[in-house]
């Protein structure tokens, strides 16, 4: 490569909001129901049928806008948008192009380079399509309308950013900002987060932007790293071997990695948007408005000096914490509860992050309740159990949720405070165990951890290995 | 004879935007009719309209909201009565690409 190019990419992300019904009828919004089993005249499009907007689509999509330093559009509108495709059962879907919710924002980003400020073009609302499941044999498609009216926020990206590394600070920043409103959980694997890269390249120093084509498909993280390195590539070697790059919508497939074309990119007129005639506008009056700023969560930037100054942990732990929302809930619960800020922490950032990798989870999915950890806390602050037997106790606690504390008595995991049965217990190890004890009064150290670990094995792991210490010591004397 | 002119090109690619195959014969028909819709509508284009505030809707209706809350029940078995066909729960149609 000869000449030195430069990436060019904005975003297009489209959020599910997490309320309970879709935008335009009352039909719940619940995943993972039987197909067609939330469906109604509305959402399947059936003629005469009328749609009445959800006021709470309004008040998180507004949020967004507030929390992402946007103007929120006061007077603002549905239009039409006409396409043809099984999964809109109107031929048109209804969104907004003349006077979206929220304009002009921006977000700051951080990567090793440095803060960046990430414009935002828009937000709009709309709603979701159907889903179709294809019949590679009878050349059929079968069409779920549940999630046809699910409502979407679609977060428009001025094109600023230049670099996959860019891109997911973006939208983890996104995603943290959305998550702490509550307006929705941003999973991408589940698709409640979906990111559209649009993408072009151009030589270095250029003013123009090059030809951009929009990827979709991307369900992960690394899969949007991956494409966009792909898609770069791709373009470049076009470039360099004299041709254009087409403008179109392109598939990114992860497991081959390389992407296909998938249309040729309609432009905005070809959709024939027109003011939706069947909903009136909405007004946010100023009071409305104030309202939902009032609402607006303590967001995490916020929490991280709030926490240093107020808990006194290390800027690690509070990383780690504040990176999904559920997290810093748990710990904000289970301080309130009485715990110490540091204990809790540790919990949740070595055990929890420990639990949750192993078993593919997410820290949304996390079930144990901030009662339930300050419950362990106390068990082993008291000396009820040990560390050891706290981890296992807690494993149990992450799939189960259920009280340490009976837990620990019906399972007889209590440590054993009668001094004489541990004398005895560790008598009987020395005397097992000449050639340690031999070993240890030669100099070698070691061979203390040794008889503690034999000790604490023949306890069941129910003594407190302070105590064992102690007495093991004063016995070799 | 109609002022617009409506090219091969782009009876072509309504054509497909509409999803319709239109034999020889009849594009020649839709381009007639389409440049003389075309011209019928240009003569809003004679009015002035500088002074008018642009309108979508014309009662002056704003703020009709439902509240978040589920009213719909399962109403599978009556929407699917609508279905052409159907399988396993779901309206059976013809294959789409993309």
């Amino acid at each position: 490569m000869s000449k030195q190019y430069e990436t060019v990419i904005g975003l297009e992300v489209h959020v599910e909001l997490a309320t309970k019904t879709k935008i335009f009828c009352s039909c719940s919004t619940e995943f993972g129901g039987e197909p067609n089993t939330h469906t109604c005249p509305v959402c399947t499009g059936m003629p005469g049928s009328l749609p009445v907007l959800n006021k709470q689509v309004v008040e998180y999509a507004a949020a967004v806008g507030l929390a992402t330093g946007c103007q929120i559009t006061q007077y603002c509108k549905f239009d039409r948008k006409n396409y043809f495709y099984p999964d809109n059962p109107q031929n048109y879907q209804i969104s907004q192009l003349y006077l979206p919710i929220c304009r002009n924002g921006g977000v700051e980003i951080e990567t090793e380079n440095g803060k960046k400020i990430v414009g935002i073009h828009e937000i709009h609302m709309e709603e979701d399509a159907g889903k179709l499941i294809h019949n590679e044999w009878d050349d059929t498609s079968l069409v779920d309308f549940n999630r046809s009216g699910v409502p979407l926020i679609e977060i428009v990206s001025e094109p600023d950013m230049r670099s996959a590394e860019e891109v997911i600070a973006y939208l983890e920043k996104l995603r943290l900002i959305i998550q702490y409103l509550g307006a929705s959980d941003c999973k991408l694997q589940e698709g409640s987060m979906r990111a559209d890269v649009n993408l072009s390249v151009r030589e270095a120093g250029q003013e123009a932007f090059g030809t951009r084509t929009e990827m979709k498909n991307l369900n992960s993280f690394r899969a949007i790293a991956r494409a966009i390195e792909g898609e770069k590539n791709r373009q470049i070697d076009i470039l360099e071997s004299g041709g254009k790059v087409v403008q179109e919508t392109r598939r990114w497939d992860d497991n081959k990695e390389c992407s296909y074309a998938m249309r040729s990119k309609e432009d905005a007129q070809d959709y024939r948007y027109f003011p939706e005639p069947d909903l009136v506008p909405v007004v946010i009056s100023d009071q409305w408005l104030e309202e939902i700023r009032k609402k607006q969560p303590e967001f995490r930037d916020e929490k991280r000096a709030r926490y240093k100054e107020e808990y006194g942990i290390p800027d690690y732990d509070i990383d780690i914490i504040t990176s999904e929302k559920r997290l810093a809930d748990i710990f904000e619960e289970t301080i309130a509860l009485g715990c110490k800020p540091k204990e809790v922490s540790n919990w949740l950032m070595v055990e929890t992050m420990r639990l949750l990798k192993e078993k593919e989870t997410d820290a949304s999915d996390i079930r144990f309740s901030p009662a339930h950890l300050a419950a362990l806390i106390g068990l082993v602050e008291q000396g009820k159990i040990n560390r050891t037997v706290a981890k296992g106790v807690f494993e149990v606690m992450f799939t189960e949720d259920m009280d340490p504390v009976s837990y620990v008595e019906e399972k007889g995991l209590s440590m054993v405070q009668d001094e004489g049965t541990l004398r005895s217990t560790i008598e009987e190890i020395v005397k097992n165990n000449p050639q340690s004890v031999e070993d240890y009064k030669g100099g070698k150290k070691k061979a203390l951890g040794f008889l503690v670990g034999q000790t604490m094995k023949a306890m069941k792991g129910k003594a407190d290995p302070a105590m064992v210490n102690q007495i093991l010591l004063e016995i070799l004397g | 004879m109609a002022k617009n002119v409506i090219t091969d090109e782009v009876i072509e690619y309504v054509g497909i935007l509409a999803k319709l195959e239109l034999s020889d014969e009849e594009k020649e028909r839709a381009k007639a009719d389409m440049a003389g819709m075309l011209d019928y509508i240009d003569m809003l284009g004679e009015l002035d309209t500088s002074q008018v505030e642009p309108m979508s809707h014309v009662f002056p209706v704003s703020n009709v909201f439902r509240e978040d809350v589920v009213e719909n029940g399962d109403n599978r078995e009556a929407m699917l009565a609508n279905a052409p066909e159907r399988e396993e729960g779901c309206y059976k149609v013809p294959r789409t690409f993309e």
